[in-house]
């Protein structure tokens, strides 16, 4: 899963490298998203230009997660992909951050310290701590 | 001091060899002493005396002591506590000072805490100082929850089965050494497993239901406070296996206070911690280390002993604080 979700991350990255192209290219992608709405009206979505434009909303994107009496706050945070989440234990105990299916884990967390996870595929991570499973949260990036 | 405790399964993992052990030895005699009380469970109506009172007449033949610590949580460095082995120590001393050695020492989970760096090394280092001819663990989720338990089993694995239960009998008395801590899931509680249950269900076949029966484990076998994750989902079907015993005793740990609760012949007891408290069930917001005054700190930090007498179906058990 790490090496699937490493994959994801690089995917993101050239999008992000694409959207900050010139004027040149701003206009050249202009009639092709022209051609491409055209031709979604009759099809599938653009996923193409979709990607682009959420690579370069979220370029900058940061948002915390902070863990207080046992619980992570917000339980539901929706992000755009290429989004950074960082996450602060703010309790007394140690938790972890890691990822339902395996996809990723945090090292042990003592109070105040962080750790940060950029989301670059579309989709719905469920996470717990797996030092106390009843711990349960979600990142959906949209 | 000779040694008797009798591990029940040959395909269990090897002992290293030349650790000392004689598993086909003897034991003499135990007698208990300490601080605080001293508590007597008969027909579900609990009893207590200070030590002091109960130990002229802990004497007697046949009976023998074990001790319990759990939850040192080496490698905590919390506001709770500042200095778990300092606590850790003073709970050593406290055994140590006995009148008599306890026959073994149970530790009931989270030797670490988090499997910090070189903390399984200090746990080690520590209770080679105990008066005693053996200690015996069981996981807690601290302990294993890194590395799905291969360091503690590389450690602590020898004698045990699976990911770690085991069972030995000493002086008539059967006890049974059970993990609920591995494969934690997302929204779960901790399980004990198909596999380890049908073990639970082998190892009492057979054995006559007048035997006494100590359960030992880390998180309650019985519900305490599902919110917390303070119970184990299928602890009802160990539950069930046991209850045709008359005399069941079940030690955990995972919960930092003492709670005891009689069900049936079936008597619970949960542990202080020696590294910090926690609060009571649903009386904070949440579990997690409790900071209290530093000089009540050793007023909720503690040991046990627990005396069995011959042809009484429940065992003595003594709680006491480091303060």
């Amino acid at each position: 899963m790490q090496d699937e979700f490493e994959t994801m991350r690089a995917s993101g990255a050239r999008a992000a490298t694409r959207a900050r192209g010139g004027a040149i290219i701003a206009a050249t992608a202009f009639l092709a998203v022209l051609v491409i709405a055209a031709w979604a009206m009759a099809g599938p979505a653009p996923r193409v230009a979709k990607r682009e434009t959420a690579a370069t909303e979220s370029a900058a994107t940061k948002l915390e997660v902070r863990i207080k009496d046992f619980a992570f706050q917000p339980k539901s945070l929706e992000v755009s992909a290429g989004t950074t989440v960082t996450w602060t234990n703010t309790d007394g105990d140690t938790h972890t951050v890691t990822s339902a299916n395996g996809a990723f884990t945090s090292p042990a967390l003592d109070s105040g310290e962080t750790f940060s996870q950029t989301f670059t595929a579309p989709g719905t991570y469920n996470y717990f701590c797996a030092l106390h499973p009843h711990m349960t949260a979600q990142v959906v990036v949209k | 001091m000779s040694t008797d405790i009798r591990l029940d399964h040959a395909d269990s993992r090897e002992a290293p060899a030349g650790d000392g052990i004689d598993r086909r030895g003897f034991l003499e005699c135990m007698a208990w002493a300490g601080t605080g009380l001293l508590w007597t469970v008969s027909g579900g109506v609990l009893s207590s005396k200070s030590i002091a009172e109960a130990a002229a007449g802990s004497e007697v033949p046949g009976d023998f002591s074990f001790a319990q610590i759990s939850d040192t949580h080496i490698g905590f460095k919390g506001e709770a506590n500042k200095d778990v082995m300092a606590t850790l120590d003073l709970a050593l001393d406290r055994i140590n000072a006995l009148k008599a050695p306890p026959a073994f020492l149970l530790h009931t989970g989270d030797l670490t805490h988090a499997q910090k760096a070189g903390a399984f090394d200090t746990v080690d280092q520590r209770l080679k100082s105990v008066r005693t001819s053996r200690v015996f663990y069981v996981p807690g989720e601290n302990d294993v929850f890194a590395d799905g338990g291969k360091e503690y089993l590389k450690r602590y694995g020898a004698g045990t089965l699976g990911s770690g239960w085991q069972s030995f009998d000493y002086k008539g008395v059967h006890f049974v050494g059970l993990v609920n801590v591995e494969n934690f899931k997302a929204g779960g509680v901790g399980s004990l497993g198909p596999e380890q249950l049908e073990w639970l269900a082998r190892d009492l076949e057979g054995r006559g239901s007048s035997t006494p029966i100590v359960v030992f484990a880390h998180v309650p076998l019985w519900a305490v406070y599902p919110q917390w994750g303070w119970t184990t989902a299928d602890g009802e079907q160990a539950l069930s296996a046991l209850r045709r015993f008359g005399s069941v005793t079940v030690l955990n740990g995972h919960i930092h206070q003492i709670m005891q609760k009689v069900e049936g012949n079936i008597r619970f007891h949960t542990a202080l911690s020696t590294a910090f408290p926690q609060p009571a069930p649903g009386t904070a917001a949440a579990p997690g280390p409790m900071k209290v005054p530093a000089e009540r700190l050793h007023e909720v930090l503690g040991v046990r002993d627990v005396t069995f007498v011959q042809g009484r179906s429940a065992l003595a058990v003594v709680d006491s604080t480091l303060g």
